[in-house]
């Protein structure tokens, strides 16, 4: 008990297992699940699937988890990524040659541009103006999808770009290059958050940013920072979903992706209320869903009805991550007195997210 | 946070704070309704008005659910999906032959009985109400599904009278029963808010939970009770939409959630909870179908732009409360 305890206590073993039981039941229902092939010099199978597709909600649960982080939440991404692909494609479409690659760069460029502006009027609207996180980053959820469809002109832009469709379908050492873009990507917040002061101060402004900014860090522009990043992330995230299929349609392209990132976050471990993240349990939680995702397609269960699926396990690792939940377990269980519920952060997380 | 006005002096000439953002709604409603009859001859028919009510009968009843969660601290992402479930429910089980009245009964239920297991999740787990109510918006989703792929047509004859039935006056103007339900819920809602001790609560609670509970006010029972009404209002809400559609389509009402939000924040009610009014949510939804009915009469504006005259008006409203200084965490 006392070698397996420490391990229970883990704040990676409940995803780690809950991903291990969905692996486990898919190669029961379908033995042939972990098998991986050599196709012409590529790696094919559902394993590599699961990867590929769930590079996008990688992408956007990062910058998610950094906003997170900082005790805010950025509902904007999926309209985000509608925006930047949409751009994107905008201007590949009209270009003369769309398999040159400096012409794609030009696009890539100017999407992210644009997306980087929306980050900081998100950025701007929470940190400067004061404005709650989740109604400030709402107002762009709402309007971004209209905007989206004033880009494409409520029509799906189709455009038939080699290099642009490398980045959701090509292929780069047998493996995707989707995986290695978010492998990328995490690395890089990795390494800026966890090699730096960068990601001590982050979890700090989010556990009280007066007293941070009182401390010396200057809370507004961290808190401004991680929207912008937010938005980046949520930008590359639709360059993907939209060279995925080589269209952008500004109505679908990353719909309910937040809610999907949020999720994932919240499963990885990292607390709605802010002050702590972990980077590895969001990419962890990203893989849970999309793995769900997969098993529901692959048992034949219309998308729609997956959700219920989605359901039961977001209540699921909710409730097992969940203090009070676990104080009452362990307290039937062991028939001892709780220990004693975490009183301070009590009150932060009555606030809504 | 007492409707009570604290000011002294003339009481017309000052405007208690808390007033002003559901007076600047109205402002807009007006101003909004101005531009329509001064550029549409067709806008000053009464029965532009009252077809915003019969569109928007539904989405008003919602609302003041949501208004009450909202005055919590909490939201509601559920919603969306509730009234979908509750619309494809009666749907399923009038194909099904059940009477109508007992079908009634049982969609009426299958809300409220979500939300109280959603505020259960809330109040004794503690988990944040986006989480739970969201994972409550998925079941709801996946229950739709669940029932059937495609859209279920409904012809009971209770169902197609009171979508039929028109209540209106020797001109020709009318309005269907949806508006008068969607009348009396909101008229209910505005009493328990302001006249009753659970209401009181409500407020309490959402200016600020801890003080509410040091002062022996049951918190817990309140907050489950918020996320139940809210459940009741999506379910009467959807009941409304299957009289309006008189259909249950799996994929009815996706995003409503924040047509919903929007119109309790434009109606003034201030999402960290505590401040707001029912009358300020129903200005508005009047005034997200105002925007509908502009943008129809126009004709050369695209659907999107409902969206991002919505998502200017949030901005605005925002700000707003944001200058006169009602309390943001």
């Amino acid at each position: 008990m006392n070698r397996i305890k420490p391990l229970l206590g883990h704040r990676l073993f409940w995803p780690v297992a809950v991903l291990a039981v969905m692996l486990v039941a898919n190669t029961i229902y379908r033995p042939g699940f972990l098998s991986i092939e050599v196709n012409n010099g590529h790696l094919y199978g559902t394993p590599i699937d699961i990867l590929r597709l769930s590079a996008p909600l990688i992408l956007v649960a990062l910058g998610m988890t950094l906003v997170i982080s900082t005790g805010g939440i950025d509902l904007s991404v999926g309209s985000i990524c509608a925006i930047s692909g949409a751009v994107a494609c905008l201007y590949i479409s009209k270009a003369p040659d769309q398999n040159s690659f400096g012409m794609v760069l030009t696009a890539l460029a100017m999407a992210l541009g644009v997306a980087l502006v929306l980050g900081a009027w998100n950025g701007v609207l929470v940190s400067v103006i004061g404005i709650q996180p989740i109604i400030a980053t709402l107002i762009l959820m709402v309007a971004g999808r209209g905007l989206a469809q004033l880009i494409t002109e409520g029509q799906i832009i189709t455009i038939n770009s080699g290099p642009y469709r490398a980045i959701g379908l090509g292929h780069f050492l047998t493996l995707p290059l989707a995986i290695f873009i978010a492998l990328g990507a995490a690395l890089l917040v990795a390494a800026f958050t966890r090699r730096t002061a960068l990601g001590m101060i982050i979890e700090s402004v989010g556990g009280n940013r007066e007293a941070s900014r009182l401390a010396g860090i200057r809370s507004g522009r961290v808190v401004f920072l991680v929207y912008v990043v937010s938005a980046a992330c949520a930008a590359i995230a639709g360059f993907m979903m939209t060279a995925n299929v080589s269209s952008a349609d500004g109505n679908a392209a990353g719909l309910w992706v937040e809610l999907d990132a949020i999720l994932a976050v919240v499963i990885g471990g990292t607390s709605l209320a802010g002050g702590r993240f972990y980077l590895s349990g969001t990419i962890l939680g990203a893989l849970i869903i999309q793995t769900l995702t997969t098993t529901v397609y692959a048992m034949n269960i219309s998308p729609q009805t997956a959700l219920l699926f989605k359901a039961v396990v977001v209540i699921a690792v909710c409730l097992v991550q969940a203090p009070a939940f676990r104080a009452r377990f362990s307290r039937r269980r062991r028939g001892t007195p709780p220990p004693p519920a975490p009183s301070p952060q009590r009150q932060k997380e009555e606030v809504p997210a | 946070m007492s409707t009570t006005s604290l000011t002294t002096g003339p009481s017309w000439a000052k405007v208690p704070r808390r007033h002003v953002p559901v007076l600047a709604t109205l402002a807009l409603l007006l101003v909004m309704y101005g531009i329509g009859v001064s550029q549409y001859r067709a806008f000053s028919n009464v029965q532009v008005v009252f077809n915003v009510f019969i569109d928007n009968g539904f989405l008003l009843v919602v609302a003041v659910g949501m208004t009450f969660v909202i005055l919590t601290g909490g939201i509601d992402l559920s919603v969306g999906s509730v009234v979908a479930m509750t619309a494809m429910v009666s749907a399923w089980l009038l194909q099904s032959g059940l009477p109508a009245l007992l079908v009634l009964v049982v969609a009426l239920l299958i809300g409220p009985t979500l939300g109280f297991l959603m505020g259960c999740a809330i109040h004794f787990f503690d988990i944040q109400p986006f989480i739970v109510t969201l994972a409550g918006m998925f079941f709801a989703r996946g229950m739709c599904t669940f029932i059937s792929n495609a859209s279920i047509p409904i012809t009971d004859g209770f169902w197609t009278t009171m979508s039929q039935y028109r209540i209106g006056d020797p001109r020709g103007n009318f309005v269907s029963v949806s508006v008068l339900v969607a009348f009396a819920v909101v008229l209910v809602a505005a009493y328990v808010l302001a006249y009753t001790r659970l209401g009181r609560n409500v407020y309490a609670i959402g200016g600020n939970p801890q003080s509410a509970l040091l002062m022996g006010l049951p918190v817990g029972r309140t907050r489950i009770a918020v996320y139940t009404i809210s459940g009741l209002c999506s379910a009467i809400g959807g009941i409304l939409l299957s009289f309006y559609t008189l259909s249950g389509a799996p994929l009815i009402g996706v995003g409503m959630e924040l047509d919903v939000i929007a119109a309790v924040v434009i109606g003034g009610t201030v999402l960290t909870g505590g401040s707001g009014y029912v009358f300020g949510t129903v200005l508005g939804v009047l005034v997200l179908g105002v925007i509908q009915t502009l943008i129809t009469f126009d004709g050369s504006l695209n659907s999107w732009w409902t969206k991002i005259v919505i998502g200017g008006l949030l901005f605005a409203f925002i700000l707003l409360q944001r200058l006169i200084g009602i309390r943001y965490k």
